[in-house]
């Protein structure tokens, strides 16, 4: 089973990453509440992974062959809410329900409550380790599946982060792909203006890890290093994706304050004119 | 003097033969539960190859290295990274493994109690949490080494099951029926040796405690390793003062045996609860919370009071900080004055 193998272009994965980002501005405008920013950054790499590149089915979310995602800076799950009702994992009515009480949609992603997401996140640091054991556990059954976890900038400030980066190069775990969105604004401020990120390709190569380093937003180049990292063994691998935070509305982008603040209705408005161009 | 062994159940007969000496457990058999756990996870594992074992550089001291001798593919030593660890075992879970994380109760409790809650107990993943050197079995090793408070940290999780089994053969129960539940389990063992008080025919259930001494006068709800001291408490007080003493073995603290705390509180009228833990939310304050609800008799609870404990040996460190079997006496001893004053008939007379 392989519901995946027609891929869509990068022209129809672009298309598809408006549809994500509409989806973004609508729901966090419709809970009053989220964090706009952090996932607007990652909705080019969601979209990719989603449309193009995991093998999963969204008939049957639990099916143990598929591969895993987990949004490991889960304050941004509005892009994993949307990309997965996009995908139709589940209907896009419920994304008016977004952190509103009984909703199946939680402000930090629950994976008991949302169909399709493979890992409770919202507490930072952990997503890498939770994925890590998924792929142990994907070597240990001798499963082909993958597992593929997006960190954020600011999240690499948690010590847990290294901790599972040391553990995966020392089990050569291959079948693990990260992707840090490093679009260099966390909760306060700009990243290096509390803790100074330096040069992350040579921390994470000196972990022992593969290291691919792109532009976050060029589909394309997305596709590509996706495409590549399942073909490098024996380390695991991270793509550093160059994103800005609140990519694609002017007001937005790499401004702090939208980390977490949802737009007014005026500024829905214009945010939505501009992201369908 | 002569023990009426009749009133004993499961306890075995030269553990009960010795409970009126001067040093009841000086000829018992002994053994760390730890070191009991890692016996039970090679047959778990032998019998369910899904059951992995997780470490965190301190597998010769839990007795886990012979997992990852047996089943070297099935063990993941983690170094010292235990937050790494339970967030890694919540994905291994979430794929169908029965991971065991090993490490001692203060870190896996308290250093990685973030991912213990968020990434285990929230999404309730299969997960067995082996802790060792918990409560203050860790006698030597000072404070930082001392978990006074994993059980009350570990009860307080929604979605928790935490088991504190007494000795070697009921440690091994518990790590089968951990095993065998579905969800988060908190298992806590002793650093130190301790006395094999009970047969191996002990009928062990998850939820479930177990009378193991039969008395009318007060209950004695106790676990981990003060069962023993609770033995020895209610031999003492019926050989010295004719007490009756029910001693209930409570391993399992969450769920708690609710009809079980309820009968004893009804048939006895009074309670003492003896854990090496903290006073504040462990098994005492369970017991407390059911009973003021439901039946709010007197109640004595033996626990670390305010306050973090040293160095030292086992036996010397707990008794003084106040949870060996002469300070359950007393207890016992004042609950009962109390009891006395409790049920004595008001004479509306005297109070005119």
């Amino acid at each position: 089973m392989n519901p995946s193998t027609q891929k869509p272009s990068i022209e129809e994965l672009e298309k598809i990453a408006v549809e994500v980002r509409t989806n973004i501005i609508q729901m966090i405008h419709r809970a009053n509440a989220g964090h706009p920013g952090g996932s607007l950054s990652a909705a080019d790499i969601v979209t990719a992974l989603y449309f193009r590149v995991m093998n999963v089915d969204p008939k049957n979310p639990d099916w143990p062959d598929r591969d895993r995602f987990i949004l490991s800076k889960g304050h941004a799950c509005p892009v994993w809410y949307a990309a997965l009702a996009e995908k139709g994992f589940f209907d896009k009515s419920h994304l008016n329900t977004l952190r509103k009480l009984n909703s199946i949609l939680q402000g930090h992603a629950d994976m008991v409550k949302t169909p399709g997401v493979d890992m409770t996140v919202g507490s930072l640091g952990q997503g890498l380790s939770a994925g890590l054991g998924m792929a142990l556990s994907g070597k240990l059954q001798k499963k082909d599946y993958r597992v593929w976890v997006v960190i954020g900038d600011g999240e690499t400030q948690e010590g847990s982060i290294w901790e599972a980066a040391m553990a995966a190069s020392t089990w050569k775990v291959d079948n693990l792909t990260v992707i840090l969105d490093n679009n260099g604004i966390q909760n306060d401020t700009f990243t290096d203006d509390i803790q100074i990120r330096g040069d992350l390709a040579a921390k994470w190569r000196a972990f022992g890890w593969n290291v691919i380093e792109i532009d976050g937003h060029n589909m394309q180049q997305i596709v590509e290093a996706l495409e590549t990292a399942p073909t490098i063994k024996g380390v695991p691998t991270i793509i550093i994706a160059a994103t800005v935070k609140g990519k694609g509305v002017s007001f937005m982008e790499n401004v702090p304050a939208w980390h977490g603040k949802a737009p007014n209705a005026e500024q829905t408005q214009i945010a939505l004119a501009e992201i369908r161009g | 003097m002569t023990v009426n062994a009749s009133v004993y159940h499961y306890v075995k007969p030269e553990i009960v033969a010795a409970l009126a000496s001067d040093e009841p457990f000086a000829n018992a058999k002994q053994q760390a539960t730890r070191h009991a756990f890692a016996e039970a996870i090679l047959e778990v594992g032998e019998a369910n190859p899904n059951v992995v074992v997780l470490n965190a550089d301190v597998s010769k001291s839990i007795g886990t290295n012979k997992f990852a001798e047996k089943f070297p593919e099935r063990e993941f030593n983690f170094g010292i990274a235990e937050q790494n660890m339970m967030a890694a075992a919540a994905g291994m879970a979430s794929t169908g493994l029965i991971p065991f994380a090993c490490t001692y109760a203060v870190f896996a409790s308290m250093r990685a109690l973030d991912q213990v809650r968020n990434s285990i107990h929230y999404p309730r993943l299969n997960v067995k949490i082996a802790a060792s050197h918990s409560g203050i079995t860790p006698g030597p090793d000072g404070v930082t080494h001392q978990a006074q408070e994993d059980i009350s940290i570990m009860r307080a999780l929604a979605n928790s099951c935490v088991i504190a089994p007494a000795d070697s053969p009921t440690t091994k129960q518990a790590v089968w029926a951990a095993a065998e539940y579905n969800g988060p389990v908190y298992l806590s063992f002793t650093r130190d040796p301790v006395p094999i008080l009970f047969d191996d025919d002990f009928p062990f259930e998850l939820g479930k405690a177990v009378t193991v001494r039969d008395g009318s006068d007060v209950t004695i709800i106790a676990m981990r390793d003060l069962v023993a001291q609770a033995l020895v408490a209610a031999e003492r007080l019926a050989q010295d003062s004719g007490v009756s003493a029910r001693v209930l073995y409570c391993h399992t603290i969450k769920p708690l045996d609710t009809e079980a705390v309820l009968q004893a509180a009804k048939e006895t009228g009074a309670i003492v609860v003896a854990e090496n833990n903290v006073t504040y939310g462990g098994l005492g304050s369970a017991v407390a919370e059911l009973l003021v609800a439901n039946n709010p008799i007197p109640m004595r609870q033996i626990g670390v009071k305010d306050t973090f404990a040293e160095s030292g040996p086992y036996l010397e460190v707990i008794d003084k900080y106040g949870l060996t079997s002469p300070h359950i006496v007393r207890a016992t001893h004042d609950v009962l004055d109390h009891k006395a004053r409790f049920t004595r008939p008001v004479s509306l007379a005297a109070v005119a």
